[in-house]
């Protein structure tokens, strides 16, 4: 065995703590030597451990009738009929993509699919959930450029469509964006695969990808918060993507799961070919001889600590049946990708590499993963940002021109410089594309559509992220039932500072409070998820940032339900209540540049009540349009409804609300509806049914926007000129930033 | 079209990813027969009509299409091309029919130098063609589009030829079916969106027919190509 001394700064180097150091010294019984010292780190990281985060996510809802797999797999999967599940996952690649845009976007992609169709899912649909810094920061431009062409470059030669997300910009993100991606995919039920080493004697199998020296320490880097100008200094650790041998792999997988020649398969993600080797190893409590020196290396030289840390992209780890290797290397072969043999599974519980014919380590299994640190980190409890007076100020004089700022402020103004650069229909399922409330998708040989909806606002999440985790949850239950489908389950991507300081774990804590405590009253298990760390540069974090990806079902896709007007003399209501909430609000940031609380409140079984009522009304078709009240308020709501739908409005809105909030605060809880006049009695009781308060508002019509208090009109707006602007708005702003 | 079912041969090299999509078309939409050709088989098993499907053959690494004309099924594409065979390339499959010379010209990046995914107007510039009959001359469709080479040109005299022999197919257009440099995604020479040869049963199109083939997804305008393939067959 090699061996040389562990040094305390070799220790440090790794990341691990004398306290951490000593709990390796206990397990092993003696000294690691460098590549196991290598391992420990990689699997105790934050990234791989979760040592930070257990302890609270085991607070969050994980089972439910339909979940077929929950946390702790590549994905979670859910039934959803027909002999059929949904697979998803959402993952961050924050730090990468802020050293190198493109690559690191790409390669955040590239790790999510992988996640999905190991577990024999084909997937069908990408969402991207991205948080940048004020659109003319230092780099930002070039962020959001690269970001977009890598997550384009990436999904769209997979022939995997990009087909929902979301976009905001904060100055608290100039100097950590965010880029959370999240995959859906198709499995059948009886067809899942799972990341297991079963049968001693069945060969262990490396599939794809050769393994260069790129990316060592991803992992470990992704559990560290930047300081200085380290943009340059660890540029190396970030991956390079190569979509077309992913797009083989993918496909020669999907074929080799047709067969029975697969017992377990992982993807070597994170920390490579150290955590699929062990997790796979730990979950089916058996043991791996694995002969590194047979790893298929792109350059001489390699060590056995660069061959297990590296994290190349698209390689595999496959456990297949020892008769049925030739029907794997046959499969493999046809696509012209190498499956070499490069160990066995064992009984033995331990996980041994040789290299050059001589052990480099040995180590028990499980222990890595079951014996790994748990902290309980020390806390304080987040206080709420409160107002600073907006409440103070005067009203607009032009209620108009407000909305016409918001429309046309990065955070609200329509994406599509975005969209249309990612491939949002290949595949042929994307009923309603980028754009609406929420995508769906149909599943081809059923009658099901899926709706799919990634969600967070930050602004929220800043000022209560107890609050803001929650409402993000019933925000993307709004979406999707907007659509007619029913909320099914979540993924999360749960984005934070630095979990050794108290007030970031105070946050953590509160989030995961608020996602659990939604997640329960709407009956959506999280059944799969990522914390991202160290979202912090030079001591400043991000705000919590915790994103929830939610799938929901709908039965008979006919039924679905759309976003813009659909017919003049449609009636207009709105469901639900509007309070004098201003706070943290678009039109207190673009119109009087105040960044202030408090979050909106929310009403958890308002939220449930009003899901059940949409997904009601869309069942007995009594809809023409839906839309969920969110960014900018109901102004905004109702102007994208019209500016979608090419059609005017007449609204007329009974209050005695600050007219500021009732146009553009941001209260939950509430959607717009367009019916025919004919529907209404029907809609009216089955809302009373459900206790949703609902108020007939005007009536679709026309080529404006009116919208009056009483007999006061107070927006008067031609709605192609607004959609000109809002349409045009986002790629002027992009296009006219500074370059560097 | 008793009896024998008509049958499409959907070419699948490494990297296709319209190939499951033109499948569905063929199979589920229209109730024809339709067989995968892997790119290293030269049978096309008796197929009716050859599809050239989308999507990133070789990850397009090199040029689009310019590795997969190499493919030993494209000899037999060829073939079946000379011998009248109707041939359809969308998209990435267009680009391969113009590395293999099968249509002449060639594309290059876009012009905004950026992959563009949304629909386009076109006006069907020649409604006589083995993949257009069933349109009206002059007619305006819509269809999606999603590429990032797709800017057509070729030399004078070849767009002289195309022009003057009905040749260019698409046209892209605005709704009411000006042809406009606004309306044009990519930079096209002529805003030509699809040409075909002289005999017009080779066809290729950046746009994709089989993203619009049915009203479930808004527009079913595409399926047109595939049954005018259809009915330009001899009796079965």
């Amino acid at each position: 065995m090699t061996s040389g001394a562990i040094t305390p700064d070799l220790i440090a180097e790794h990341n691990l703590s004398p306290a951490e150091y000593e709990r390796i010294l206990e397990i092993l019984g003696r000294e690691p030597n460098l590549v196991e010292l290598g391992v420990f780190s990689a699997m105790w990281s934050e990234h791989c451990s979760y040592k930070s985060s257990r302890i609270h996510l085991k607070k969050l809802p994980t089972s439910g009738p339909a979940v077929i797999q929950g946390p702790g797999e590549n994905a979670g999967i859910v039934d959803i009929g027909d002999g059929l599940a949904v697979a998803f996952k959402m993952e961050s690649h924050n730090h990468p993509s802020y050293l190198e845009p493109y690559q690191g976007a790409a390669t955040g992609v590239g790790g999510i699919l992988r996640d999905i169709f190991t577990m024999g899912a084909r997937p069908i649909a990408s969402l991207d959930s991205l948080r940048f810094g004020a659109i003319d920061a230092p780099r930002m431009r070039h962020l959001v450029d690269g970001v977009v062409r890598g997550i384009a470059g990436y999904g769209n030669c997979m022939g995997i469509p990009t087909v929902a997300g979301e976009t905001t910009f904060h100055p608290a993100y100039d100097r950590n964006i965010l880029v959370n991606v999240m995959n859906v995919g198709i499995v059948e039920k009886d067809r899942i695969f799972r990341g297991r080493a079963e049968g001693a004697g069945n060969p262990v199998i490396y599939v794809g990808s050769k393994t260069g020296r790129d990316g060592i320490h991803g992992a470990t880097m992704a559990s560290e918060e930047f300081a200085g100008d380290e943009t340059r200094q660890k540029r190396p650790t970030v991956q390079v993507g190569d979509p077309f041998t992913e797009k083989l792999l993918m496909e020669a997988c999907l074929e080799l799961f047709r067969t029975d020649a697969v017992v377990g398969i992982q993807d070597m993600g994170a920390a490579g070919l150290t955590s699929s080797s062990f997790e796979m190893a730990g979950r089916a409590g058996s043991g791996l001889e694995i002969d590194l020196s047979k790893v298929p290396v792109r350059e001489p030289g390699m060590t056995p600590y660069e061959i297990l840390l590296s994290e190349s992209q698209e390689r595999m780890l496959l456990v297949a049946r020892r008769d049925r290797l030739a029907t794997v290397q046959d499969v493999f072969r046809k696509w012209e990708l190498s499956a070499v043999e490069i160990g066995q599974v064992t009984d033995s519980g331990r996980v041994v590499l040789f290299f050059d014919g001589k052990i480099v380590a040995d180590l028990p299994a499980a222990p890595l993963s079951d014996r790994a640190p748990l902290y309980d980190r020390p806390r304080i409890a987040p206080t709420p940002v409160g107002s600073a007076g907006w409440e103070r100020l005067s009203e607009p004089s032009d209620y108009g021109a407000c909305l016409r700022a918001i429309l046309a402020s990065p955070n609200v103004a329509e994406k599509s410089w975005i969209w249309t650069q990612y491939d949002h229909m290949v595949g042929t399922n994307t009923v309603e594309r980028p754009g609406g409330d929420a995508a769906l998708l149909r599943i081809k040989g059923t009658s099901k559509a899926i709706a799919v909806k990634s969600d967070v606002n930050p602004f929220f999440c800043a000022c209560d992220p107890y609050r803001g985790a929650a409402i993000a949850v019933v925000e993307a239950a709004r979406s999707i039932a907007s659509t007619g489908a029913r909320p099914l389950a979540v993924t999360d991507c749960l984005n934070f500072g630095n979990p050794e300081r108290p007030e970031i774990m105070g946050q953590f804590e509160a989030a995961v409070r608020g996602l659990a405590e939604a997640c329960r009253a709407l009956s959506v298990p999280v059944v799969s998820g990522n914390v991202s760390f160290y979202n912090e540069t030079d001591g400043q974090p991000i705000p919590p940032t915790p994103t929830v990806g939610m799938v929901g079902l709908l039965d008979d896709v006919s039924r679905h339900v759309r976003l813009p007007f659909r017919a003049e003399a449609d009636v207009i209501a709105l469901l639900g209540e509007s309070r004098d909430e201003l706070g943290a609000s678009e039109y207190l940031r673009t119109v009087h540049g105040r960044d202030e609380g408090p979050c909106p409140e929310v009403d958890l079984d308002a939220e449930r009540r009003l899901v059940d009522l949409l997904v009601r009304l869309a069942e007995e078709r009594l809809l023409s349009s839906a839309h969920d009240v969110s960014d900018g308020g109901l102004a905004v709501a109702l102007a994208e409804s019209a500016m979608t739908g090419g059609l005017g409005a007449e609204v007329r809105l009974d209050s005695t609300l600050r007219l500021s909030s009732l146009l553009f605060g941001e209260t939950t809880g509430r959607v717009i509806i367009s019916f025919r006049p004919e529907s209404e009695g029907p809609i009216r009781a089955a809302a009373g049914r459900l206790r949703v308060p609902l108020a007939t508002i005007g009536a679709v019509g026309g080529a404006r926007l009116r919208i009056s208090l009483g007999s006061r009109g107070v927006v008067d707006e031609g709605v192609a000129a607004l959609s000109d602007l809002w349409k045009s708005a986002f790629e002027r702003a992009i296009e006219s930033a500074e370059v560097l | 079209m008793t009896g024998s079912k008509r049958k499409f041969a959907i070419v699948v090299f490494p990297g296709s990813n319209c190939d499951q999509d033109c499948h569905y078309v063929a199979t589920e939409l229209m109730g024809c027969d339709a067989e995968y050709v892997w790119h290293h088989d030269t049978d096309l098993k008796n197929s009716d009509v050859v599809i050239l499907p989308g999507g990133f053959a070789y990850g397009d690494y090199l040029r689009a299409g310019a590795l997969a004309r190499f493919s030993p099924v494209m000899e037999s594409v060829i073939r079946f091309a000379m011998d009248g065979g109707p041939v359809l390339g969308i998209c990435n499959g267009f680009q391969v029919l113009l590395e293999a010379g099968l249509l002449p010209g060639a594309v290059r990046v876009n012009r905004g130098l950026r992959y563009v995914c949304r629909d386009v107007h076109m006006r069907v510039e020649n409604a006589s063609t083995v993949f257009t009959r069933l349109y009206e001359p002059g007619q305006i469709v819509k269809m999606p589009i999603g590429h990032m080479e797709g800017n057509y040109t070729a030399p004078p005299e070849t767009l002289t030829e195309l022009e003057f022999e009905s040749g260019v197919v698409f046209r892209y257009c605005d709704e009411e079916g000006r042809v406009t440099d606004e309306a044009n995604p990519n930079g096209a020479t002529a805003g030509i969106a699809g040409i075909s040869n002289r005999e017009g049963n080779i066809v290729g199109l950046m746009p994709h027919p089989d993203r619009c083939a049915e009203a479930l997804l808004g527009n079913d305008v595409g399926r047109r190509m595939f049954e005018s393939a259809v009915a330009s067959l001899a009796p079965a």
